[in-house]
């Protein structure tokens, strides 16, 4: 058991594609869990902001996922692991105001292009893989003040 | 300023927080899309908008916004009504509309949370 290696914590949710009325759950939670850990309030916010981009995501444009949710010494990670249709091209969807979103996710104030780039500008690290007809995954760090 | 007199420059009707009036404000943001609201919004300030699902306490929560003012007329869903008590999030629902509603905290001395954004896309 390497003390260094030891996560502080980890969790994992499920978010269900197309619940509309559910959206934003996980990372309400997320952000209670930070905060009961004691992570400083400009950080817990971060996670906040980009697992609930990432949370409004999946519910418009997957089938499912899975939330991992991990506090280790120096970082927060959360992955977010979908099945659904996947992006064809990620570049183009990471653009600022590109957006396939149709009128319900309009009417939830989101489908402006805007969700990948705010995630990408909270996080200290971003990675964002994909494939057509299986899923995407998205891998956000967001660093905390190592004691 | 104080939440009761936010309440009172507005002729506001206080939907959730009857007991969050003594909260202090400083700054707010308006907007109607909640990208931009988590995009440039800073914790502590108000919330201007005319969006009234469940979407915008959701938001407001992951913020930390102090408290949400719906302005022109819009009135809550039950659910975001429900969802803002749980979540001790105050809503404050005035007849003006949004430009009227930033106006009049303005000249009262609540400022934006930013003045300006600092890139020309709008990015931080
Ligand atoms: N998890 C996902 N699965 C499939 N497509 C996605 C996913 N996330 C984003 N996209 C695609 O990328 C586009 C841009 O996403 P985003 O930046 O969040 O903006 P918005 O959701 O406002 O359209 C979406 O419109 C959609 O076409
Ligand atoms: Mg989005």
């Amino acid at each position: 058991m390497g003390e260094t290696k030891a996560n502080l914590y980890s969790e994992s949710f499920q978010i269900e594609g197309g619940n509309f009325n559910s959206a934003g759950i996980v990372s309400t939670s997320i952000k209670s869990i930070l905060k009961k850990l004691g992570i400083p309030g400009d950080i817990v916010r971060k996670a906040a902001i980009v697992s609930y981009e990432a949370e409004i995501n999946v519910v418009s444009y997957a089938k499912k996922a899975v939330v991992n949710l991990t506090v280790k010494p120096g970082a927060v990670l959360i992955d977010v692991i979908d099945e659904g249709q996947g992006i064809p091209n990620i570049d183009l969807a990471m653009q600022e105001g590109y957006s396939t979103a149709d009128h319900r996710i309009r009417e939830m104030g989101f489908g402006a292009g805007m969700g990948l780039c705010n995630i990408k500008n909270y996080s200290d690290d971003f990675h964002i893989a994909s494939e057509v007809g299986k899923g995407t995954h998205l891998k956000m760090t967001i660093q905390t003040p190592s004691t | 300023m104080k939440l009761s007199e936010v309440r009172d420059i507005l002729d506001a009707e206080i939907i959730v927080g009857e007991d969050s009036l003594d909260l202090e404000v400083q700054t707010a943001f308006g907007a109607d899309l909640m990208s931009d609201v988590l995009a440039f919004a800073k914790a502590g300030s108000l919330l201007l908008t005319g969006l009234t699902n469940t979407q915008v306490i959701r938001t407001a929560n992951v913020l930390d916004i102090a408290a949400i003012i719906l302005v022109r007329g819009k009135k809550p869903s039950s659910e975001t009504i429900t969802l803002a008590s749980e979540l001790k999030i105050p809503i404050l629902a005035t007849k003006y509309i949004l430009f009227e509603t930033a106006g009049r905290l303005y000249m009262k001395g609540i400022v934006g949370c930013l003045p300006k954004v600092e890139t020309t896309s709008g990015r931080n």
